[in-house]
């Protein structure tokens, strides 16, 4: 996934990316819950051309059983490339990124979700990447967090996340594959609003102390419209039962 | 949120709450404390679901949406049974584990394993109404049949709905259960982890109350439910000939 090939322009003469977007601007958002009938909770979650689906079982039997803790569930997530999600054929097997990546993940759900309260039993997601390009571990943990709350699952807040990047010497929010191939830098960020809590903080690149700093307020900003609209997508549900 | 239905009784405004959401702040008592959690001085949602706060009891309520059963002692279960053991039954009741009923405790007696299979008593895929006798984070819940309504199912029909929509089957105080048999005639046990055992004097009703208790299920969150499915019963009625038409 390197940045091969001739570079391209990032940033337009009007200060536009090379998608049309503004530098603070997300992508078109897309969020769907209760996706799959199987599972106890499920999302959708759509970001331009990144497209993931999350799936959520448990509170369950921990599976092996040497794994269960008496004091909380265990939370397992796998993170997986579909091999059409990108341009050239991903091999199914889990890659050592994917590997990681899961690792991550789970680290930027933990601290919101109330495993102290099903000892003994596990909560396992499941993320499946249908089409990458780019931020697909920041709309992973979207995804995760939404079908999390959909299972029913008590947490302290959801979790929203998106990357910031450095284009052409230029802080953008939410960047897609190109930039993230051809940009200078690359800084995906997780958070918990209403807990006021950093849960997935990664840099990859080179940022000035101060275009950190302003990295993440641009992060943090883009997190809470990723945060409302998730709320929003949970209570439509609802709403529109009530509608009927 | 709809406001129909909520006049004439005492209801307190219900919000609809994502986990997150700030409910209240101040002194106030949980009165369910496994889906608001206090940080502070503020009270936090945990989960998806209806809240109910009351600034002259000071009280807030959360009732969940969606959710997983787990089980706690005393709660009246319909359980399945799974696998048969030398001197234990293996039982389904939804949670995460499957709970255990001792031969013992069933039959009253002790069993020789040697002399008798309890496949004989109990068979996989028997439906048995139970208790939680004993359940912690050390072990798989303890069920029991002894007790008045406890035992084997041997007639009806078994229903299953979310667990979180168990209380609204129930009803205040009953209400809406009574509802259910009253205008029916079938008898209903309603098991906390979301299986209902349905009794009914002939298919019709069965079908009725069937339909019923999935119509609580999918509009649980909404106010005023209690007459609308007095409503639907009714219509469903007519609709087969069972009544009017004279």
């Amino acid at each position: 996934m390197g940045g091969k090939g001739e570079k391209p322009k990032l940033i337009m003469e009007d200060g536009k990316r090379h998608d049309g977007r503004l530098p603070d601007e997300l992508r078109p958002i897309k969020m769907e819950i209760g996706v799959l009938k199987n599972a106890d909770g499920s999302a959708y979650v759509e970001f331009g051309k990144t497209r993931v689906v999350a799936a959520v079982y448990g509170p369950r039997e921990a599976q092996p059983k040497h794994i269960a803790s008496p004091y909380r569930a265990v939370l397992r997530c796998r993170y997986h490339m579909a091999p059409f999600s990108t341009d050239e054929r991903k091999s199914p097997a889990p890659s050592r990124r994917e590997i990681e990546l899961s690792k991550v993940i789970r680290e930027a759900l933990e601290p919101v979700v109330m495993t102290e309260m099903f000892p003994r039993t596990s909560i396992d997601i499941f993320i499946e990447v249908i089409s990458a390009d780019g931020g697909t571990r920041t709309t992973s943990v979207t995804a995760a967090s939404l079908a999390l709350a959909d299972a029913g699952i008590p947490m302290k807040d959801l979790v929203a996340a998106v990357a910031v990047g450095k284009a052409d010497g230029v802080l953008v929010l939410d960047i897609d594959q190109v930039e993230d191939n051809y940009g200078e830098a690359d800084m995906p960020v997780a958070a918990a609003p209403s807990l006021n809590e950093i849960t997935l903080l990664q840099l990859n690149g080179v940022l000035s102390m101060n275009e950190f700093k302003e990295g993440l307020s641009l992060a943090l900003k883009g997190i809470g419209e990723i945060y409302k609209i998730q709320k929003e997508t949970l209570k439509n549900k609802y709403l529109q039962v009530e509608g009927e | 949120m709809s406001e129909e239905g909520s006049k004439k009784r005492e209801e307190k405004p219900r919000t609809l709450v994502a986990p997150g959401d700030l409910l209240a702040r101040g002194e106030y008592k949980i009165l369910t404390p496994t889906t608001v959690q206090r940080r502070g001085d503020s009270y936090y949602a945990l989960v998806v679901g209806l809240a109910t706060v009351d600034d002259e009891a000071k009280t807030i309520k959360l009732i969940p949406l969606q959710g997983p059963y787990y089980p706690s002692v005393d709660d009246l279960v319909i359980g399945i049974v799974r696998s048969i053991g030398l001197t234990s039954w293996e039982v389904d009741i939804r949670a995460p584990s499957p709970a255990i009923l001792y031969a013992s405790d069933y039959l009253g007696r002790p069993v020789n394993p040697a002399r008798e299979s309890l496949s004989d008593y109990l068979d996989v895929g028997d439906v048995i109404i139970a208790k939680i006798q004993v359940f912690d984070r050390t072990r798989d819940p303890l069920i029991t049949t002894r007790g008045k309504g406890l035992g084997k199912v041997t007639t009806g029909a078994v229903v299953e709905i979310s667990p979180v929509k168990v209380p609204r089957v129930i009803g205040k105080k009953g209400s809406m259960q009574s509802v259910l048999e009253g205008e029916t005639g079938c008898r209903l046990v309603v098991g906390r982890n979301g299986r209902i055992v349905v009794n009914c004097p002939n298919k019709d009703l069965e079908e009725i109350v069937v339909l019923a208790i999935r119509k609580i299920e999918a509009e649980a969150h909404t106010t005023g439910l209690t007459d609308r499915i007095k409503e639907f019963i009714l219509t469903e009625k007519v609709r087969r000939g069972l009544i009017g038409g004279r």
